[in-house]
């Protein structure tokens, strides 16, 4: 059941296109800051492997500038 | 409380984040989660501004597939702050109605037949060009509303104003709040309320001048009654001819006679005045006196025209003015003792109160609309209390876009989004944005709406297009309007959702997305824009209003005019408009700011919202940082030395009664979509006649009897209800129009405010027969 919590930072006018393809993956769910250009994101994944394979995709993204963890379980 | 043990973990892993963000971002604020997974599914949540009335709440709404699925209050907008009223909560429920019209229909052999939209909208620009050939540009007309969004009302608009070339524009607001809009100007020389919601949070005492804000603004009420409960002093005093859930909140509540308002705020300014409450430095540097013409009439010819005349005056001729009115003259009128006309004057009186006034159809609906509206104002003029926190006189709106796309997009037949078709520059202005000759744009206003209504009788007027309205519901002496609608030689085209009496004339049906099923714009009585995106598909055929507009411009020729691409044309749309209202009197928010927040208040400049105009240290369109009415040529705000003048019918031997209609909580308007919502049909399934017990003891009826209702215009038989949520005075009797089982406007008479022209629904005269 790993359980991690980022602060997710988009890149320049990219904030909606990060927003989108966060909310296309299963396991995430996200609060978006609306006077700064950065979100929450937890994720909530049934092993580590799946854990592993969403944050590869995620750190993938174009629209991602950085993504800090601030909480981990496992 | 228990929680497992996952939810404990996620929770914390979300506190962790906030608790970071907050140490690097002090002042960071989040939205609600944006997604959520439920047995049932995902849900996404969306903002949109709801459906229903002026307050203009925001909302969530929950979209799971392709189906609305639920609604909660959207925590981030200062209007309701996450609260929702029983409308809004079920507003959803409006999309799904068994009988909702998916596609277009057209009567053929006096049946509605089922046809293609595209087919529909080639025969609306058919029958438009051949009534413009044949009778000349005036023989057509649009009939809009104050839920359009604001692109349909723009896109009417040029369509109609700047290329067809006429002023038949109106739309169902000229019912609502016309009055409002003339009050407005008379006094400050532009349109729309100075203050803003946040004035609630600030005000100490409350007047609400004939309306019923428990009922009509609930989620206002609501913010009205939280600022009392946190703080011992806060007053609110309920001044109106028939005892409401809004009495039974209020501190006192003070009823007088219908019509009598105009006696009423004179004899407060008469105490102000005796009682040396005047500010004298606000009156002596920000305003000026005037009056117009007296025994100016009530509208019910045909034809009726009149216009004012402002002769200037001072403050003795105002004093002078206001000798007539003393509390105990204005007692033996209005009903209401004089120590009471005495202490509301005290309430505004008090240097160290802010006092804050709000109105609706009471005083909006009313012969002489835009006198009362004066009359207030004067009230907060004389004592200084405007456009400053807590003191704020206030117009609230019915509509969800009343302001938004009437008063701002100027969607009435002498209006254009920048002024008035009358002015030169103002003609010039559209013409160069709407790409437009400025010949096409006739300087000339032809009708308001119960003109209009006329002019269709008569057989002025050929082809009417209806859209998101229904008036042959709504219209007051509504007999002949719905019998001239029926002529022969006359073209009604119906932009609806639900089948409606006013769909039942219609010659053309052409099937409207709903709020959510289109993008779109309202904006509400604080002047706060909102925007909404599409959430769900559009049922069938259904087609946004605005693309119905734009479909049927093409074919008459105006492509150059309408060139935008459906992916785009909306915001295409704000583009364009926005540019009538590029200055710091009344800059509009850009599009992309819209869409990110939970609406934005104009005037929008550098940046910020403007909440209290015309006060310097608050509007950056003003000269200094004191007060400047710059809507005015000499920068003040104008007292009217405006008098008491009797209804248009007034009660007597034959009819003593006064009618008075409204709304109940439950249902909007015409109930053409909340009876739709069982929830809400069931609370409230059928229209009544509120009677006072005396009266209907003395008529020998009881609660449920059948009563007949009759005015010299017609006659209506319903139930009545006595000792119910509302009870009026004896001599009085109160109907709401929400049933169209029961069309009292059959009853109502088409009396209008002259300078307005808006018809006062609250005063004619009836008899009672049980039946």
């Amino acid at each position: 059941m790993p359980i991690f919590s980022y602060l997710v930072y988009p890149e320049h006018n990219k904030k909606q296109h990060l927003i989108d393809a966060l909310l296309a993956e299963r396991f995430c769910e996200i609060k978006v800051a609306e006077n700064e250009e950065v979100l929450i994101l937890v994720t909530d994944t049934p092993d580590e492997k799946t854990n592993k394979d969403l944050l590869d995709r995620i750190q993938k993204l174009e629209s991602l500038q950085s993504l800090s963890m601030t909480f981990g379980h496992t | 409380m228990t929680t497992s043990r996952r939810s404990f973990i996620k929770a914390m892993a979300l506190n962790s984040a906030a608790l970071a963000a907050t140490a690097i971002f002090p002042g960071i604020s989040f939205s609600a989660w944006e997604k959520t997974d439920l047995p049932s599914g995902s849900i996404v949540w969306s903002k949109t501004p709801c459906r229903f009335c002026g307050t203009g709440c925001s909302l969530l709404v929950g979209v799971s597939g392709d189906k609305a699925v639920a609604v909660k209050g959207d925590p981030n907008s200062s209007v309701n702050k996450g609260l929702c009223c029983v409308k809004g909560y079920h507003c959803v429920q409006i999309l799904y109605g068994n009988d909702r019209f998916k596609t277009a229909y057209v009567r053929k052999n006096g049946e509605l037949v089922a046809t293609p939209i595209t087919e529909a909208l080639d025969l609306v620009a058919q029958k438009m060009g051949e009534s413009i050939q044949k009778t000349g540009k005036d023989s057509v007309a649009i009939y809009g509303s104050g839920q359009w969004s604001i692109p349909d009302g723009y896109t009417a608009s040029k369509l109609f104003k700047g290329c067809i070339g006429t002023n038949n524009v109106e739309a169902n607001a000229r019912l609502c709040m016309a009055s409002a809009v003339t009050g407005c100007l008379t006094s400050f020389g532009l349109d729309e309320p100075m203050g803003c919601y946040e004035d609630i949070d600030h005000a100490d005492v409350f007047v609400t001048w004939g309306n019923n804000m428990a009922e009509m603004h609930p989620v206002l009420f609501s913010r009205m009654l939280a600022n009392r409960k946190s703080k011992n002093h806060v007053q609110i005093i309920d001044l109106t001819t028939r005892w409401t859930r809004s009495s039974q909140a209020a501190d006192k509540s003070i009823l007088f006679e219908p019509q009598t308002d105009l006696a009423i705020a004179n004899a407060i300014c008469h105490e102000i005045i005796q009682n040396n409450w005047v500010n004298w430095e606000f009156v002596k540097n920000h305003v000026s006196f005037h009056s117009g013409k007296t025994n100016i009439g009530y509208g019910t010819q045909d034809h009726f025209s009149f216009t004012d005349e402002a002769k200037t005056e001072d403050f003795d001729a105002y004093k002078a003015f206001l000798a007539d009115y003393t509390p105990e003259r204005v007692e033996k009128l209005s009903k209401v003792p004089a120590e009471d006309i005495k202490y509301l004057a005290s309430l505004f009186g008090d240097p160290d109160k802010r006092v804050t006034s709000f109105w609706t159809m009471g005083m909006n609906q009313h012969t002489r609309g835009t006198w009362i509206n004066n009359l207030v104002y004067n009230i907060h003029l004389l004592t200084g209390k405007i456009s400053s926190p807590g003191n704020s006189p206030f117009s609230l709106t019915g509509q969800p876009s009343a302001c938004g796309t009437v008063r701002e997009v100027g969607t009435l037949t002498h209006a254009l989004p920048h002024g008035v078709v009358m002015n030169q520059k103002d003609r010039e202005m559209a013409a160069e944005i709407w790409d437009v000759p400025v010949e096409n744009i006739d300087p000339k206003p032809t009708y308001h709406t119960v003109e209009m209504f006329r002019a269709l009788d008569r057989g002025d007027i050929t082809f009417m297009w209806i859209q998101v309205t229904n008036p042959m519901v709504t219209m007051p002496n509504l007999k002949r309007y719905r019998d001239g609608a029926k002529k022969e030689g006359r073209f009604i085209v119906v932009s609806e959702i639900y089948p409606t009496p006013t769909s039942d004339v219609a010659d053309v049906i052409l099937p409207s997305a709903l709020w959510v099923e289109r993008e779109g714009f309202f904006g509400n009585s604080e002047r706060r824009t909102q925007h909404n995106a599409q959430l769900v598909p559009k049922p069938g055929e259904a087609m946004c209003n605005t693309w119905q507009l734009i479909q049927v411009a093409r074919r008459l020729g105006f492509e150059r005019q309408f060139p935008w691409s459906q992916e785009t044309y909306i915001e295409d749309i704000w583009n364009e408009y926005t540019r009538f209202h590029d200055s710091p009197k009344h800059r509009m928010a850009p599009y992309k700011l819209l869409k990110e927040r939970s609406g934005v208040q104009w005037p929008f400049v550098n940046g910020r919202e403007t909440k209290w105009r015309y006060n310097g240290q608050y509007d950056p369109a003003c000269d200094g940082d004191s007060f400047d009415f710059y809507g005015k040529p000499d920068h003040r705000a104008w007292i009217w030395l405006r008098p008491y003048e009797p209804a248009a019918e007034s009660p007597d031997t034959e009819y003593p009664f006064w009618l008075n209609t409204g709304r109940v909580l439950e249902h909007w308007h015409t109930g053409s979509m909340t009876r739709r919502i069982p929830i809400l049909h069931k609370a409230v399934p059928e229209s009544y006649v509120e009677i006072n017990p005396e009266d209907a003891k003395a008529l020998g009826v009881v609660n449920g009897s059948l009563v007949k209702i009759i005015s010299r215009r017609g006659e209506m038989a319903m139930k009545a209800n006595i000792n119910g949520r509302g009870n009026p005075s004896r001599g009085q009797v109160f109907v709401p129009f929400f049933d169209e089982n029961y069309l009292i406007n059959e009853v109502t008479l088409d009396a209008f405010c002259p300078i307005s022209k808006q018809p006062d629904y609250k005063k004619c005269a009836v008899k009672l027969e049980k039946v």
